[in-house]
């Protein structure tokens, strides 16, 4: 493989570079991942919670479910959004279709059910602890929620991780409801994909490994806030 | 500023309204897990509730504080239910600093914000963890980490405290300062329902006995009399050292 | 913990200054189904800052399949078309979804496939025949199989052979053209595919131009003003500007200005 081939040496000519179209597509990525994870860590993580702690009837059905939709596949997610903010479909009228919001509604769908799932099972884990104890201390049900999920804050924070995975990963909703536009919707994995349909392979890794290297960054920043934390707090 | 937590703060020996079990049973899958049983718990006595493991001493006190309700019958109390307070014998700490989960008791009773952190630093001096006030509670060792549940309910000035085997995972440095504190409640007009296995404790701390064997209580009567003369044989064998299970 | 906090709240709050501060607040643009062969060979970026320069309006491409392009303009998520599949866009017309449909620019399609050829194709005297040799050598084909302009071409001209493609040989991938010439390069097949999207194609391994120049492999693209009736919301204004631009005299230059590696890949032919 010569130089200009090998996915690294491309992976850092970009990294130096700094080519403000890779700026831009990256800063785009992360925005839109990260308000994603956000939005739908600011949804599942109160559902999650509540799931865990009352008892309803179908609450097992719903689990179920949620559980289930941590599996679902982003181009079907992509595509129901397509179809919702269409200017032919119920939420045409808001023109989102094809703009960085509906990249971010889309993702928000495929994240939540992941947080939710996770924020149920370490909060479910936790109330067998502290249940007797809280409700000695004469907290309800609606009380225990904040107090559970601060106390379950490092396992949440691998849930949110877990969900700003995937968000920053996939490709098929962003694609289909973002439309990879030049300059206004092309994010990382949609680069790679056309890059590889252009047949620049070695581009198409190169930014690969960008990507990789970047969640891993956030990754590492993550659990060093969290370990700090630790110490401190316990 | 803040007026300290003073014995005053406490409900006087005589206002602890009295508890009253009617035909109160329960029931799990079938299983008789306590017999109907009617009885009072009135006054201001520490009450050891004894008995081997299976006995339903755990589940006759999760009845008592609330935790639990009878699946037959009424647990109730004579007038307004009385602010209660309950240790567990594993302590359940949340994840934070010693001092931060007193604070956090004390938010849970709504105790103005201002008031808050000097409170928690007199339970912490009161209770000999005022060097520890930063740690991680989970850090802490057995001893030190029930101190601080009994520090957590001695903010809630509770009337009634209920104690679930604190000691049974304890070295006798530590049983000693827990018998202390318990004491301590005892003394600011706090009633004491605990139970236990270990029968020099309940000696050293019973005013009256609860005797419980396979679901019922056998025997309800004062310390004295439980020692001296036992009625039932599963009690004589209890406090020979023979009834294990 | 506090400062945590406070650090988590302002990135936040930045991301979400910064957002509103978008160019997505610009309001002067238009949304442009368009195909994949145009956009991978690069003609956008090259032709679209000579339009945005003339007119201040920008054009964002969104470039699909033919099919999903017109389904796309049916439900009105674009404000102007640009494909390549002439039938199509007649009917898109007559169905009332354009009012207006318009030649812009033509290339041709090829056959790339294996450098030993061992169907034998490089020599054929039409289309039609070297589809013959390919079916009778049984060697490789990778199909587009999308239903796109290409892939509907594509089937044509296997009828014209008198030939019905199926069997291990005809492999249909469903995909666009830059990942059908993916897939035929690794497995080393012949492939029906539009000049530019192979000049510009960066991954030919053992793949190499085979057969052009047949009459039958002409491949128009065409502009499409959509109706107003139908889709009241779109930028007609704007579009209509695209639409007129791109057949006048200096839309027209600038795409045959266009090339790779020396080659022009588009013609003009406006009426």
């Amino acid at each position: 493989m010569s130089a200009s081939d090998n996915p690294f040496y491309t992976a850092l000519a970009l990294i130096l570079g700094m080519d403000s179209d890779l700026i831009d597509i990256v800063v785009l990525s992360l925005q839109v991942s990260l308000v994603a994870v956000l939005i739908a860590s600011a949804l599942a993580l109160p559902v999650g919670a509540a799931l865990a702690l009352w008892r309803f009837p179908g609450r097992n059905g719903l689990i179920v479910v949620l559980n289930a939709l941590m599996g679902l596949p982003p181009v079907v997610a992509g595509l129901c959004v397509y179809l919702l903010l269409s200017r032919a479909g119920p939420l045409g009228s808001f023109g989102l279709l094809f703009t960085p919001s509906a990249m971010v509604i889309a993702q928000v769908i495929l994240v939540f059910p992941i947080i939710a799932a996770l924020t149920r099972q370490q909060v479910e884990a936790l109330q067998h602890e502290y249940a007797e104890q809280l409700r000695s201390l004469g907290l309800t049900q609606l009380r225990m929620m904040p107090t559970l999920l601060w106390d379950a804050r490092f396992g949440l924070l691998t849930v949110i991780l877990a969900g700003f995975g995937r968000a920053s990963a996939e490709v098929g909703a962003v694609m289909i409801v973002g439309g990879n536009i030049d300059g206004v919707t092309r994010v990382m994995t949609t680069s790679i994909v056309l890059e590889t349909s252009k047949g620049d392979l070695p581009l198409a890794l190169g930014l690969g490994i960008v990507l990789l290297t970047l969640v891993t960054l956030i990754n590492a920043l993550a659990h060093a806030v969290s370990e700090a934390a630790k110490r401190r707090l316990g | 500023m803040n007026a300290p937590l003073t014995t005053s703060s406490f409900t006087s020996q005589a206002d602890v309204p009295a508890l009253h079990f009617q035909q109160a049973s329960f029931t799990h899958r079938g299983h008789a897990l306590l017999v109907p049983t009617t009885l009072t718990l009135s006054g201001c006595q520490r009450t050891l509730i004894m008995g081997p493991n299976g006995a339903g001493k755990s589940l006759f006190m999760r009845l008592a504080h609330g935790l639990l309700r009878p699946s037959s019958g009424h647990v109730s109390w004579e007038g307004a239910p009385p602010v209660q307070a309950m240790v567990f014998q594993r302590p359940v700490l949340l994840r934070r600093s010693v001092i931060d989960n007193l604070i956090y008791a004390l938010a849970v009773k709504r105790v103005p914000r201002r008031e808050r952190k000097a409170l928690a630093w007199q339970a912490l001096e009161k209770f000999g963890l005022a060097a520890l006030a930063k740690r991680p509670a989970r850090v802490l060792s057995g001893g030190e980490q029930q101190r601080l549940t009994l520090a957590r309910a001695w903010l809630l000035t509770p009337s009634v405290l209920f104690l679930d085997e604190p000691t049974s995972a304890l070295d006798p440095a530590a049983i000693k300062a827990v018998e202390d504190a318990v004491n301590e409640f005892h003394q600011s007009g706090t009633r004491i329902v605990m139970t236990t296995h270990d029968l020099h404790q309940a000696k050293r701390l019973a005013d009256d006995v609860l005797f419980m064997y396979g679901g019922q209580v056998l025997e309800h009567t004062s310390a004295e009399r439980f020692f001296d003369t036992p009625t039932s044989s599963q009690a004589r064998a209890f406090i020979r050292g023979e009834l294990v299970w | 913990m506090k400062t945590t906090t406070t650090l988590i709240t302002a990135s936040v709050c930045t991301t979400a200054l910064a957002w509103s501060a978008s160019p997505l607040a610009d309001d002067d643009f238009i949304t442009l189904a368009s195909t994949t062969s145009t956009e991978n060979s690069g003609l956008f970026d090259a032709i679209i800052p000579t339009f945005t320069e003339a007119t201040g309006i920008d054009v964002r491409v969104v470039a699909v399949g033919t099919g999903q392009a017109f389904e796309i303009g049916r439900r009105g998520d674009a404000d102007s078309l640009l494909v390549h599949d002439t039938a199509g866009e007649e009917q898109f017309v007559a169905d009332g979804y354009a009012t207006e449909r318009l030649d812009v620019m033509y290339n041709d399609f090829v056959i790339v496939g294996p450098s030993d050829d061992p169907a034998g194709i490089s020599d054929s005297e039409s289309v039609a025949d070297a589809f013959a040799r390919i079916a009778e050598s049984g060697s490789p084909f990778a199909s587009r199989g999308d239903d796109s302009g290409t892939n509907r071409a594509e089937l044509r001209l296997w009828e014209d052979a008198g030939v019905t493609p199926q069997g291990d040989w005809y492999r249909e991938l469903g995909s666009g053209m830059g990942p059908t010439l993916n897939t035929a390069a690794g497995m080393d097949a012949y492939t029906f595919t539009d000049r530019a999207t192979w000049v510009a194609f960066d991954n030919p391994q053992n793949l190499t131009l085979l057969f052009e120049g047949d009459e039958a492999l002409f491949n128009q693209y065409g502009s499409l003003l959509l109706s107003e009736e139908r889709h009241p919301h779109l930028k007609h204004d704007l579009a209509a500007q695209w639409h007129q631009w791109l057949v006048s005299e200096e839309g027209q230059q600038a795409i045959a200005d266009f090339e790779v590696g020396g080659q022009q890949l588009f013609f003009p032919n406006a009426k």
